[in-house]
């Protein structure tokens, strides 16, 4: 059977805040110019917003540029930044530090990304943009040429096994002449595009951070609208990257949450429950007692900044948002970045095509453009930060102060990353972590963690957590790492059952909340995460 | 023969319906919102009835707010041939639905209608079953199959026990249960082609329904914590805190 296809002059692949700024800045640039131009947005959440999760505190300076009069329309930007903390933690104390410079949020809000995405979504289909949640975009499409002629939607309605079901439908072809990819941090296309065009040649490896968030509802009296509070020290090591985030916001909200950096070395660390752990220090204690928890969820974020930045065009498309890295690691945001490359890149892609037979072209202009936008700026003077956090926590504080304060980013110097998936160490060196139980009230299990992610795949589709050889998760992942998986994935979608004597990995793949955590740190990068049928995975509300 | 199929916008059903703080409602702000999942199987029935060459048109009908709009595209797109929306922002309970129901049935003429046994938000189980008193029509509730006999309807129906068989006569009220069919994936051309489908939106006092609620909400809340299992040794444990502790037998 031929797949049907169809054509548009851009197709974005996901619809995030990258894929929907570049949307919506092509969108505007052709009705400027009174020309014809299609635009089409794949998103395979079921609806826009629904795989959105950060923290997050909103920088505003590209939306003011995209849309000047968002106040008006209506942007979720309600909850302005009023007071920054920055603590450090003991296991019962915590100490005020002078917030770091680029922490400073004046003029910053504190929102819910998924509803800021809802928002765009509604500004982009007002200026005719084809948006289509519940389709994920599965597998790049190419001319004969080698250039990147569009992608494929998956097939619905197949069989654990992989055959037909009665249901069946075949993907779709959507063809463009340019196609964005958007997918986010550690897209599944985007690692495909990255080996094809050989894009990460002579960068250094993207490194990542694993973030878990709850959303909690708090007595009324605690909530301090607009604060926001970083903390740094417990309950990680000195020698581990880890942190966390509360912003009051809205109405008697708290957004909360606690980063891992995913370079971690003890294979018995459980990013989640170092999170349940986190909560349990006096100074979350006191906010969160009374309330009750509404939303859970994870992703993984890209933090290896300027030095990661991949190869960005190639013949027929680009990277733009997190899928390529533009997050600020020590400013702790990546919205602003992310929509500010996918406006460049609109513009680069709008003058290019401008040309109407320009089909398959590398627009090279994105990156020429991006170079001389406060984007790059910004990162270039941020990029050692992070790298130097390899030195422990007290040592990457110092650097990080003489690199900001006295080079003001300008160093001679730039520091290297490694990858993530390498740092293990075998569990016969490592101590095992005794994580405390869940009390139910403050602390959850990852179960009913994941109950409130409102995740769901339809049951009858062939798993989308494929494992490149059967044998390595017992051989290599169990025997030698103790099985790392069962505690970095925040969803339980892993665990090693015995049975018979004999113990295998059971993949509840139906769990997923798409945080590609797995794909990242699996130590031998045996796991690969493809895309499960369009409008599987969480549901998030208002994260 | 004219279809029409009654479709709600509903708490998706992979979310989490949560009591708002104060116990006044459920929480729906920024929460995912789909066609009643009964409704599409409805919805699936019409289309499946028309592409066998019984039927001649398929009309979508929703009662909601704009939003309700998406509903009856989603409706289009798996092949209902056009929508109508009846624009109001009150709360609808199941009398004023089927009262709404039945003044776009009498403008419409459909011969059979079809709708959800019950909406997944408030589980009602009344909207189909008043409808068709209200119109005087036979009714084949539960449905788990329809077919077209002798220039009437047989309508398989599941009930306690086992299956039951009733033949009505047309025009007819059908609701469907959960196996009457397995609603399509919605395919990408068609959500397009479903944009271009005409979409009527008629308001509450056009159609002169009173639609004032009958029924208060007293109070939304979570259910009770369930408490954790235990393993008991033995059957005769087992019977004695049935009998002793749970007292249910």
């Amino acid at each position: 059977m031929e797949r049907e296809a169809m054509e548009f002059d851009v197709v974005i692949v996901g619809g995030g805040p990258s894929g929907l700024a570049a949307a919506i800045r092509l969108r505007q640039l052709a009705v400027e110019n009174d020309r014809e131009l299609t635009v089409c947005v794949l998103e395979k959440g079921s609806e826009i917003g629904a795989h959105i999760l950060s923290g997050a505190v909103m920088e505003p300076r590209a939306l003011d540029e995209l849309l000047p009069d968002w106040k008006d329309l209506g942007a979720p930007l309600n909850t302005p930044a009023t007071e920054d903390r920055f603590m450090f933690l003991s296991e019962k104390r915590a100490y005020r530090f002078l917030t770091p410079p680029q922490q400073n949020n004046h003029g910053n809000y504190i929102v819910s990304l998924g509803n800021v995405c809802r928002w765009l979504a509604e500004q982009a289909e007002a200026l005719e943009v084809e948006i289509y949640p519940g389709f994920a975009a599965a597998e790049v499409l190419y001319h004969d040429d080698g250039s990147v002629k569009g992608v494929a939607t998956n097939d619905m309605g197949r069989t654990r096994e992989g055959e037909e079901g009665p249901n069946f439908e075949l993907g779709m072809e959507l063809h463009a002449r340019q196609t964005l990819f958007a997918e986010g941090c550690r897209g599944s296309l985007t690692k495909t595009l990255f080996e094809r065009f050989g894009l990460r040649e002579g960068v250094d490896p993207q490194v990542y951070g694993l973030g878990i968030k709850e959303l909690w509802e708090i007595e009324p009296g605690k909530h301090q609208s607009g604060q926001i509070t970083h903390t740094a020290g417990w309950p990680m090591d000195m020698s581990t990257y880890g942190g966390s985030w509360m912003y009051h916001f809205d109405d008697n909200l708290v957004s909360i949450g606690f980063v891992v950096g995913l370079d971690y070395q003890n294979p018995y660390l459980s990013p989640f429950e170092e999170m349940q752990r986190f909560k349990t220090h006096p100074l979350i204690r006191d906010v969160l007692e009374g309330g009750r928890r509404l939303a859970y969820g994870a992703r993984a974020i890209s933090a290896g900044g300027y030095q990661s930045i991949p190869k960005l065009t190639f013949p027929g498309g680009m990277l733009i948002g997190d899928c390529a890295g533009f997050l600020n690691v020590p400013k702790i945001k990546g919205t602003h970045t992310a929509m500010k490359s996918g406006m460049t890149a609109a513009e680069a892609v709008f003058e290019a095509l401008a040309d109407e037979s320009a089909s398959g072209v590398e627009v090279a202009a994105y990156r020429e453009r991006l170079e001389q936008t406060w984007l790059w700026d910004e990162l270039y003077r941020v990029r050692n930060i992070k790298p130097a956090f390899h030195w422990g926590l007290p040592a990457a504080i110092a650097y990080s102060a003489i690199d900001t304060v006295l080079l003001r980013g300008k160093a001679p110097w730039t520091l290297r990353h490694r990858a993530d998936h390498e740092t293990l160490k075998p569990a016969a060196a490592c101590k095992p972590i005794d994580y405390p139980k869940p009390d139910g009230k403050l602390t959850f299990d990852k179960l009913s963690s994941v109950f409130l992610s409102n995740t769901n795949h339809e049951e009858e589709q062939p798993c989308h957590l494929t494992l490149r050889d059967d044998s390595v998760p017992v051989k290599v992942n169990f025997e030698r790492y103790a099985g790392p998986e069962q505690r970095y994935c925040p969803a339980g979608v892993y665990e090693f059952v015995e049975e018979g004597g004999e113990t295998r990995l059971q993949i509840n793949a139906q769990n997923c909340v798409h945080c590609k955590t797995c794909d990242i740190k699996d130590p031998t990068q045996n796991i690969n995460w493809v895309t499960p049928e369009g409008g599987g995975g969480p549901n998030y509300p208002n994260m | 023969m004219k279809i029409l199929v009654a479709v709600k916008r509903a708490i998706d059903y992979n979310v989490k319906a949560r009591p708002k703080a104060d116990g006044s409602a459920v929480d729906l702000a920024n929460v995912k919102m789909s066609m009643n999942p009964f409704d599409e199987i409805a919805v699936e029935e019409a289309i499946r009835i028309q592409e066998a060459g019984n039927a001649s048109e398929t009309i979508a009908v929703s009662i909601g707010p704009k939003q309700c709009q998406e509903t009856l595209r989603t409706a289009m797109a798996m092949g209902v041939d056009r929508g109508i929306l009846v624009e109001t922002d009150e709360e609808i309970q199941p009398l004023a639905a089927a009262k709404v129901l039945k003044a776009v049935i009498e403008k419409e003429q459909p011969e059979l209608v079809l709708l959800g046994k019950q909406a997944i938000d408030d589980d009602s189980n009344q909207t189909g079953q008043m409808l068709a008193a209200l119109l005087g029509w036979p009714q084949g509730t539960f449905a788990c199959g329809v077919a077209l006999a002798d220039g009437g309807l047989e309508v398989r129906r599941e009930i306690d026990g086992g299956i039951q068989t009733v033949k009505l006569k047309l025009p007819a009220v059908v609701t469907s249960d959960l196996r009457l069919n397995e609603p399509r994936y919605v395919k990408l051309p068609n959500i397009m082609k479903a944009k271009k489908k005409p979409l009527d939106t008629l308001t509450v006092d056009e159609l002169g329904v009173d639609v004032t609620p009958r029924l208060t909400l007293l109070k939304a809340a979570e259910p009770p914590a369930r408490q954790g299992g235990i393993k008991v040794p033995d059957v005769a444990t087992l019977v004695d805190k049935l009998r002793n502790e749970a007292k249910v037998i």
